[in-house]
C-alpha cells in the first residue's frame, strides 16, 4: 500500500459501532435487518457501504445518520453514547454532526437555493446574515455561485446535487453520508457529483457513500460489503486499484 | 429562545409561500372561516345592538322609579289571583305623599298618580289610532327621562285645574303635522279639543315592541272628566336615594298595606315594580337568544374550522418526504409542530381578517339602509374575532401539526 493514502495519518474514531442489531416487526414476523455489525470509522475516511438490496445497508444508513436507533448493541458518535438518545436529541447531533446527500436531491421545491442550504443554520438558531454569508459560501465552494437565487425547479439535476452538497457542508459536519448521490444522474453528471465528493474528502471531509454501483464505490478508499444484515467484506483499497479501475 | 424566533421567522415565510403556491385550495379552505367569522361578527353586532336597544328601553323606566299596580311586571302562572285584586285609585298618590311627609327620613320622595287608556287622536281631516293617552300631575316630569322637542310640560296650575292641555308624542304630532309646527293647536281627542302645549323628543320604541313616541299626556282632572271607561291606573314613586331601593321598596309596600287597609294575615293585593326586576325578568331570555345566536352561528365557523384541520392534514401527508427532510437537517419535533401550526393559524387569521372586513362592510351597508336596525361594530368584537381566527387555526391545526412532529424520519424520507 505504497499510496498516499497509506501515508495520511488515520483521525480520530467518529463512529464507533460493536455488535449492534436492528429488528423490525412486519406483522407477525420479525425482521432482522441487522445482525451484529461491528465498525470503526475515522475522522477523514472515504467508505464506500456496498451491498445488494435486503444486506441492511440502508438500515446501517439510518443508524449512521441517527435517523434511527439500533435495537441491541452500542453506537457512539464521537464519543457521545447515539443508542440511548431521544428524538431531540438525536436531532440536533444531525443537524451538528451529519450531512446528508440523498439520491432524490430532497431539496424544499418553492426555495431557493440559498434558502435550502440555509435551513440547517436556522434549525442552529444561527444570525440571519451570519447564515446568509456561510449558505453562499458552500454554495461557491460547490460551483454554484451564480444559482444563488434559482429554485430546484430552475436547476439541472447535477445542480440540484450540488445544492443538497452545499446543503450537506454548510454545518461544517462530522461526516457527509451520501446515499446513492449518482443514483437520479446521467453517468456524465454522476461523474461530477463524484468528482466534488472527491474534492471534499481532499478538503479533509469524512465521506460515507452508499451505493450498489461497483464504479461508485470505487471512488472510495475503503469498501464495507454488508450481506444479510452483517459484514461480509471490509477492505482498504489503494488509489493505484482505483485508477485501474477507472480506466478499465 | 433565538433559534425559536429563527424558526418561527422561517415557518411563517413557508406558511405564506404554501398558500400562494396553493391559491385556490387555500382560498376555498379559507372561505369556509370567511363565512364563519362573517356569521359570528355579523350575530355579535346584533346582538351588541339588542343590548343597547335593550338598555335604552330599559331606561325609558328609570332606575328611582316604583311602579305600583295591579299586575307585575312578569309571567305569571296563577293570573286569577291577580284578576280579581282591587283597582289600583290614582288617590292613592295623595294618600301616600301625605304618608312620606310625615314620615322622618323616608326613602321616597314623591308618589304621581298616573291613569292610562287608548284612544285615537284627530287634527281635522287627520287621524292617530291607538294612542296611549295618559293622565297625570306636572310633577310626572320628574319621573321622566324624555326632553321636550318644542314646548313644555303642562304647569301645576292647569295640572290642579284640569285644563283642556296636553304634550304630544313626536308620533302624534308627526302624524297630525306634518308640516306645521302643533303648538297652541288643538287636537281633538273622544269629541273634546285639547290644546297642545309640547311635543316630546323622540324616543324610539320599547324593545322595538311598541312606539314610545305614540301619547299624549295630558292633566289627570281632565283625563277622570273625558276618559274613565276602561282606564288603568299605577302610581309612580320615586325614591330619594337609588342605592336603597330594596328598602325603599318595603316602606312603600308598608304604605300601601296602610292606604288599603289590609290586616297583617293577609297577603299584599297590589304589585310593586321596578326596572331592575324587569331587567332580571328579561335578561335570561335575552341571554338565551344571544347564546343561541352564537352556538348557531358557531356552527358553521366550526364547519370552517373542520375544512382547515382537514386541508392542514393533506398538506402533511402531500409533505410527508418534505418533513422527513427537515427532521434529517435537525428540525426537532416542536418545531414541524409549529410549522404547521402557523400554516393553519395564518389561514384562520386570512380568513378571519377578510371575514371582518365583509361583516364590517354588510354593517355599514344595513346602518345606511336601516338606520333603525339595532346592530353595533365594537373594537371589542375586531378584537375578539381575531382571537377567535386564531384560536381556530391551532386548534385545527393540532391535531395533524401533531402527527406530523410524531413521524419517524426514515418512514417520512422513504415516502414517496
Amino acid at each position: 500500500m505504497d499510496t498516499r493514502d497509506s501515508i495520511r495519518p488515520i483521525g480520530p474514531i467518529v463512529i464507533d459501532i460493536e455488535n449492534i442489531t436492528k429488528d423490525y416487526v412486519m406483522g407477525e414476523e420479525i425482521v432482522r435487518a441487522l445482525r451484529g455489525i461491528s465498525l470503526q470509522i475515522h475522522r477523514n475516511e472515504y467508505v464506500a457501504i456496498m451491498g445488494p438490496s435486503g444486506s441492511g445497508k440502508s438500515t446501517l444508513m439510518n443508524m449512521f445518520g441517527c435517523l434511527d436507533t439500533p435495537t441491541s448493541g452500542r453506537y457512539e458518535f464521537n464519543g457521545k453514547n447515539v443508542a440511548s438518545m431521544d428524538d431531540d436529541e438525536l436531532a440536533a447531533i444531525r443537524n451538528r454532526e451529519i450531512g446528508f446527500v440523498f439520491q432524490t436531491f430532497n431539496l424544499l421545491p418553492r426555495s431557493t437555493s440559498l434558502r435550502n442550504v440555509e435551513l440547517p443554520l436556522i434549525y442552529a438558531g444561527m444570525d440571519p446574515e451570519a447564515r446568509q454569508e456561510r449558505a453562499t459560501q458552500a454554495l461557491v465552494d460547490v460551483g454554484l455561485g451564480d444559482r444563488i437565487h434559482h429554485k430546484p425547479n430552475e436547476l439541472s439535476g447535477g445542480q440540484r446535487q450540488r445544492v443538497a452538497i452545499a446543503r450537506a457542508l454548510v454545518n461544517n459536519p462530522s461526516i457527509i453520508l451520501a446515499d446513492e448521490p449518482t443514483g437520479n444522474l446521467d453517468s456524465k453528471t454522476g461523474e461530477e457529483i463524484m468528482a466534488l465528493l472527491e474534492h471534499l474528502y481532499h478538503r479533509g471531509n469524512t465521506i460515507i457513500l452508499v451505493t450498489h454501483e461497483r464504479d461508485i464505490a470505487a471512488h472510495a478508499r475503503r469498501t464495507v460489503r454488508l450481506r444479510d444484515g452483517i459484514v461480509e467484506s471490509d477492505e482498504r483499497v489503494s488509489v493505484a486499484q482505483l485508477e485501474s479501475v477507472a480506466v478499465s | 429562545m433565538k433559534r425559536l424566533l429563527y424558526e418561527l421567522a422561517e415557518s411563517w415565510k413557508i406558511a405564506v409561500a404554501q398558500m400562494r403556491s396553493n391559491m385556490t385550495r387555500s382560498t376555498l379552505t379559507a372561505l369556509g372561516v370567511i363565512i364563519g367569522i362573517v356569521a359570528v361578527t355579523l350575530m355579535g353586532t346584533a346582538i351588541g345592538g339588542i343590548q343597547v336597544g335593550f338598555d335604552k328601553s330599559m331606561s325609558i323606566f328609570g332606575d328611582d322609579v316604583l311602579y305600583v299596580g295591579q299586575w307585575p311586571w312578569k309571567n305569571v302562572d296563577d293570573w286569577w289571583n291577580y284578576r280579581d285584586r282591587r283597582k289600583i285609585k290614582t288617590e292613592y298618590a295623595d294618600e301616600l305623599n301625605r304618608m312620606i311627609t310625615m314620615t322622618p327620613n323616608s326613602n321616597l320622595a314623591i308618589a304621581i298618580p298616573t291613569s292610562s287608556v287608548y284612544r285615537s287622536v284627530k287634527y281635522t281631516d287627520s287621524e292617530v289610532n291607538n294612542v296611549l293617552i295618559r293622565g297625570t300631575v306636572s310633577d310626572y316630569i320628574i319621573t321622566s327621562t324624555f326632553d321636550f322637542k318644542e314646548g313644555r310640560f303642562f304647569n301645576e296650575l292647569e295640572s290642579r285645574g284640569g285644563a283642556n292641555v296636553c304634550v304630544i308624542g313626536y308620533d302624534v304630532a308627526d302624524g297630525l303635522f306634518p308640516s306645521t309646527s302643533p303648538i297652541d293647536k288643538s287636537v281633538m281627542i273622544n269629541g273634546q279639543p285639547f290644546k297642545v302645549v309640547g311635543v316630546i323628543s323622540k324616543q324610539g320604541s320599547f324593545l322595538g315592541l311598541f312606539s314610545l313616541d305614540s301619547i299624549v299626556v295630558m292633566p289627570l282632572p281632565a283625563f277622570q272628566k273625558y276618559f274613565t271607561a276602561k282606564s288603568e291606573a299605577e302610581v309612580l314613586v320615586k325614591v330619594k336615594d337609588k342605592t336603597k331601593l330594596a328598602d325603599a321598596k318595603d316602606e312603600l309596600a308598608g304604605l300601601m298595606r296602610r292606604v288599603r287597609g289590609l290586616p297583617p294575615e293577609k297577603k299584599d293585593d297590589f304589585s310593586i315594580n321596578e326596572q331592575q326586576a324587569l331587567k332580571s325578568t328579561l335578561d335570561p331570555i335575552k341571554n338565551s337568544i344571544a347564546i343561541a345566536g352564537l352556538f348557531i352561528t358557531g356552527l358553521s365557523l366550526f364547519v370552517g374550522a373542520i375544512g382547515i384541520m382537514n386541508i392542514t392534514f393533506v398538506s402533511v401527508k402531500e409533505r410527508t418526504k418534505e418533513i422527513g427532510t427537515r427532521k434529517a437537517l435537525g428540525a426537532r419535533r416542536r418545531t414541524i409542530l409549529l410549522q404547521f401550526l402557523i400554516e393553519s393559524t395564518a389561514l384562520c387569521l386570512l380568513g378571519g381578517i377578510i371575514g371582518l372586513t365583509f361583516s364590517f362592510l354588510m354593517c355599514s351597508l344595513i346602518g345606511v339602509a336601516f338606520p333603525s336596525f339595532p346592530i353595533r361594530f365594537s373594537s371589542e368584537l375586531v378584537f375578539v374575532s381575531m382571537f377567535v381566527s386564531v384560536l381556530t387555526g391551532l386548534v385545527s391545526g393540532f391535531a395533524p401539526a401533531w402527527t406530523a412532529s410524531r413521524l419517524d424520519p426514515v418512514t417520512a424520507l422513504r415516502y414517496e
